[in-house]
C-alpha cells in the first residue's frame, strides 16, 4: 500500500529524514519508536504532505500513485489520515460540522453524494462510542477546551468516521491516562480492517501493549537503525534507545 | 434574486424626471446652482430644495475630517459630476469589455448572464414581463398599508412623512459627508410601516433601485410606527462597479415605541485592482433613534471597497430601548476600513450589544471604532462588546480605538477583545482531512464570524458566507 523510498526530507536547512525506506501493506500495524529529535513525527507529516517539510530526494508511493505528487487534502481523500500529535482548534465550528464537511470531501473525490445531515449525525453518534466520548462533545468547536486526552480522543472520532485506509498516529499515546490510553487503543483496533494499515509513531513500549505492532522500527539520526517484529518493542523498553543509536 | 433583477430595471426614475434626460449630464463642479438643477430635476417641492441649499451652505463651511486610521488621495470635489440621468451613462457594449475578474467572482456567485450584464453596466435588451416579482410585492405590502418606494416617490406622495423625519436622526450638520449628501442626494429608499404591523417579508433594495447604475449620494429613510416590525436588507454580494468613486450615502432609521427595525447589509462594492487603485470609498452615515421600548439591530458584512468608513449607530432615546450592531467586515489587499458602532445611552434601562469581527489579510488595514456613551440619567444602562480581529498572513493589520464614556454610576459596560492568527497549522489540519485550502479558509472564517452571521437573514447568511470565502482566495499563501 505504502511504499517509502530513501526519502531525505528537510525543514528550513536542517535535514531531518536521512534516507528512509519502508514498506506497509494492507493489514499490518507498523510501529515506529525512537529518541526525540530522531524524525518520527516529520516522518509522519511529510506522509500526510505537511508544507513546513521539503522533500529533497527518494519517492513514496500510495496504492502505486506517486503521493509525494499530491496535495495533502488529495491524499486525504484518497485515505491517508494523520491523527495529530498536537490537534489544532478551530474556534466557531462545531465537530460536527467540521466531520461532516470532510466526510462530504471524501465522498465528492469518489464520486458521491453529499451525506444527508441526519444520517450523519447517527453515523458519528453510533462512533463516538468507540471512544467512549460524551455525544455533546459533537457540538462543541473543534478541539476548543478540550484536554489533552480529550483532543487525542477526537482524533480517534474522526479517524472511526472517515474509514481511511491508511492511518497514521503521531504520538498518540502522549499525554493520555492508562484509562484514556486504554479507549484510545481500543478504538484504534476496532477499526482495524484486512483492507486498511496503520502506522503507530511512539515513544514508548506501554502503546504497543494495546495496539500490538506487526512491525517495529526504530528511528535514530534521520534513519531507521533496525527493524524487527513487536518483541524488539520489548527489548527497547529494557535497553533503552542507546545501544542501537551508537551502532548507527 | 436571479428574476427580481429584471424586474427591477422599471419604471422607478420616472418619478422626479419630467423631461427625456438622456443628453443631461452637468459638468463637473458643485455650485448651488447645481443644487437647484438637481432638485427641480426631481421636481421637488420648495422646502426640499431649501432644506439643499442649507445643506450645501453649511458644507461650504466645514473641513473635511481627517481622524480615521486610512489614507487617501484628496479628493477634488469640484472634479466630480453631481448629477447624471441613468440612461446618460453610456453602458458597455458587451461582457468582452468588464473586468475579467469581476466576471470570475460573478460566475463563482452563480449569478446569471443577464445579471451580470446589469451588475457590469453592459446594455441589457430587456423583456420584461407584466406580473413582475416587485408588483407581486408592491401588491402584497400594500394590503398592509405598509409604504416601500424610492425617495423621490416618497417626497411626492407621502411629503408629510419626510417633512417629519428627515434629518431627524443625521441633520445635515452632523458631519461634513452628511452635509455634501443632503445637499446634494439622488435618490434612495423609502419605507414606513404603520402602528402594530408586522411587515410581511423582508425589504430588499433590490425591488427598488435600478443596478446598472448606483447612486453616489444615496438618502434612505425607514420610520417604524408604534409596535411595528420591518427587516430591511440592503446590497448584494456581486460585486458592484460604479462610475463613481465616492459613495457618501446616508441611513436614517426611525424606531417609534415598542417598534423593530432589523437593517442587514452585506456590501461588496468593488475594491479596486489588486493594487487598490479604482476602488470605491464608501464613507456612509448610518444612524437610528431608538423611542421607548424599541429595537434597532444593525448587521453588515463589508468586504468590498477600497474604503470602508462607517458607524452604524443607535441612539437610545427611549426607556427600555434596544440597540444591536453586528459586523464582519474584510480587508484583503490593499482594503482600509475603519467602522464601528456608537451606542448613544440616554432613557433609562437601555441595553446596547456590539460584536464586531475584523478580518485583515493581504496588506489590508482594519480599524475597529466604537463609542459607547452612557450619558448622566441613563440610569441602569447596559453595554456589551466584543470586538474580534483576525489576522491572516504577515502584513495586514488590526486596529482597535473603543471610546467608552459613562456618565451615569448605576450602568454596567463590558469590553472583550481578542486578536488571533490563521495559522497555517489550521489550514494544514483541515487539508489533512480533505479540505481544500479554499474551504478551509471560508470554514475557519466562518466559524469566527458565526455569531455575526446568525443575525443575518438565511438567505444571505448563505451568500455572505460564500461571499467571504472568494474575498479571502489566495490570501494564505
Amino acid at each position: 500500500m505504502l511504499k517509502i523510498d530513501n526519502i531525505h526530507a528537510k525543514a528550513g536547512e536542517k535535514e531531518i529524514l536521512k534516507g528512509i525506506s519502508l514498506t506497509v501493506n494492507a493489514g499490518e500495524v507498523h510501529a515506529i519508536m525512537g529518541p526525540n529529535g530522531s524524525g518520527k513525527s516529520t516522518l509522519a507529516q511529510v506522509i500526510a504532505g505537511h508544507p513546513g517539510f521539503e522533500v529533497t530526494s527518494g519517492s513514496i508511493t500510495y496504492g502505486g500513485d506517486d503521493l509525494l505528487d499530491m496535495d495533502p487534502e488529495v491524499r486525504a481523500q484518497k485515505g491517508v489520515f494523520l491523527a495529530f500529535q498536537y490537534p489544532v482548534e478551530i474556534p466557531g465550528v462545531t465537530n460536527a460540522y467540521f466531520l461532516r464537511s470532510a466526510y462530504n470531501e471524501i465522498r465528492k473525490a469518489n464520486g458521491q453524494e453529499d451525506v444527508d445531515p441526519m444520517d450523519f449525525l447517527d453515523l458519528m453518534e453510533k462512533k463516538i462510542k468507540l471512544v467512549d466520548m460524551d455525544p455533546a462533545m459533537l457540538h462543541r468547536s473543534v478541539n476548543a477546551g478540550f484536554s489533552g486526552g480529550e483532543k487525542k480522543r477526537n482524533e480517534i472520532l474522526q479517524m472511526a468516521v472517515l474509514e481511511p485506509k491508511l492511518a497514521i498516529l503521531d504520538e498518540t499515546d502522549s499525554g493520555l491516562d492508562i484509562d484514556a490510553l486504554r479507549v484510545v487503543s481500543s478504538g484504534v483496533n476496532a477499526l482495524k480492517r484486512a483492507d486498511n494499515a496503520t502506522i503507530v509513531v511512539t515513544h514508548y513500549q506501554r502503546l504497543l501493549n494495546y495496539i500490538v505492532p506487526d512491525f517495529v522500527h526504530v528511528l535514530a539520526g534521520g534513519k531507521i537503525v533496525k527493524s524487527g517484529g513487536k518483541e524488539l518493542a520489548l527489548e527497547l523498553e529494557a535497553k533503552g534507545y542507546d545501544w542501537l543509536v551508537d551502532a548507527a | 434574486m436571479g428574476s427580481s433583477i429584471e424586474t427591477l430595471v422599471n419604471k422607478e426614475y420616472q418619478y422626479g424626471f419630467v423631461t427625456d434626460v438622456d443628453s443631461d449630464t452637468l459638468a463637473p463642479g458643485l455650485t448651488e446652482e447645481v443644487v437647484r438643477l438637481i432638485s427641480s430635476k426631481k421636481a421637488e417641492p420648495e422646502w426640499l430644495l431649501e432644506w439643499r441649499l442649507k445643506a450645501y451652505r453649511r458644507w461650504l463651511t466645514m473641513t473635511e475630517p481627517h481622524w480615521p486610521n486610512v489614507k487617501y488621495p484628496p479628493i477634488d470635489y469640484q472634479a466630480a459630476r453631481y448629477y447624471s440621468a441613468p440612461k446618460s451613462v453610456k453602458p458597455l457594449q458587451s461582457l468582452d469589455e468588464v473586468d475579467p475578474e469581476l466576471l470570475a467572482t460573478y460566475k463563482k456567485l452563480g449569478i446569471s448572464l443577464t445579471e451580470q450584464k446589469m451588475l457590469a453596466g453592459v446594455a441589457v435588451d430587456a423583456i420584461f414581463d407584466s406580473v413582475s416579482v416587485g408588483t407581486t410585492m408592491k401588491e402584497e405590502l400594500s394590503k398592509h398599508g405598509v409604504v416601500f418606494c424610492s425617495f423621490s416617490e416618497a417626497v411626492h406622495n407621502h411629503p408629510e412623512l419626510i417633512q417629519k423625519y428627515l434629518g431627524s436622526v443625521v441633520p445635515y450638520s452632523d458631519n461634513f459627508f452628511a452635509a455634501l449628501n443632503s445637499a446634494v442626494f439622488s435618490d434612495g429608499s423609502f419605507c414606513y410601516i404603520p402602528k402594530g404591523v408586522r411587515c410581511p417579508m423582508e425589504l430588499s433594495t433590490y425591488f427598488r433601485i435600478n443596478a446598472a447604475e448606483t447612486g453616489q449620494f444615496e438618502r434612505t429613510l425607514i420610520v417604524a410606527d408604534e409596535g411595528a416590525y420591518v427587516s430591511y436588507l440592503e446590497g448584494c454580494t456581486a460585486p458592484k462597479r460604479s462610475t463613481n468613486q465616492l459613495h457618501a450615502a446616508v441611513v436614517e432609521l426611525v424606531a417609534l415605541d415598542r417598534s423593530t427595525i432589523k437593517y442587514s447589509t452585506v456590501q461588496n462594492w468593488y475594491a479596486g485592482d489588486k493594487e487598490g487603485v479604482g476602488g470605491i470609498y464608501n464613507f456612509v452615515t448610518k444612524r437610528g433613534k431608538a423611542h421607548a421600548d424599541a429595537k434597532i439591530s444593525w448587521t453588515q458584512v463589508e468586504t468590498g471597497s477600497a474604503i470602508t468608513w462607517k458607524y452604524p449607530s443607535v441612539i437610545l432615546q427611549g426607556d427600555n430601548s434596544v440597540g444591536e450592531f453586528y459586523s464582519v467586515a474584510v480587508v484583503n489587499n490593499k482594503q482600509q476600513a475603519d467602522t464601528g458602532t456608537k451606542m448613544i445611552h440616554v432613557g433609562k434601562n437601555t441595553k446596547s450589544t456590539i460584536i464586531s469581527k475584523g478580518i485583515s489579510a493581504g496588506e489590508g488595514q482594519n480599524s475597529y471604532r466604537g463609542r459607547v456613551q452612557v450619558l448622566p440619567k441613563a440610569e441602569g444602562a447596559r453595554n456589551y462588546t466584543q470586538c474580534d480581529s483576525m489576522l491572516i498572513g504577515n502584513k495586514c493589520g488590526a486596529h482597535t480605538f473603543p471610546y467608552i464614556e459613562v456618565a451615569n454610576n448605576s450602568s454596567m459596560t463590558e469590553h472583550e477583545a481578542s486578536t488571533s492568527k490563521i495559522g497555517e497549522d489550521q489550514i494544514f489540519y483541515c487539508k489533512a482531512r480533505g479540505l481544500s485550502t479554499e474551504h478551509a479558509i471560508s470554514l475557519i472564517v466562518s466559524g469566527f464570524c458565526r455569531e455575526v452571521f446568525k443575525e443575518l437573514p438565511m438567505e444571505f447568511a448563505l451568500e455572505a458566507q460564500q461571499l467571504l470565502g472568494i474575498t479571502l482566495e489566495g490570501s494564505v499563501g
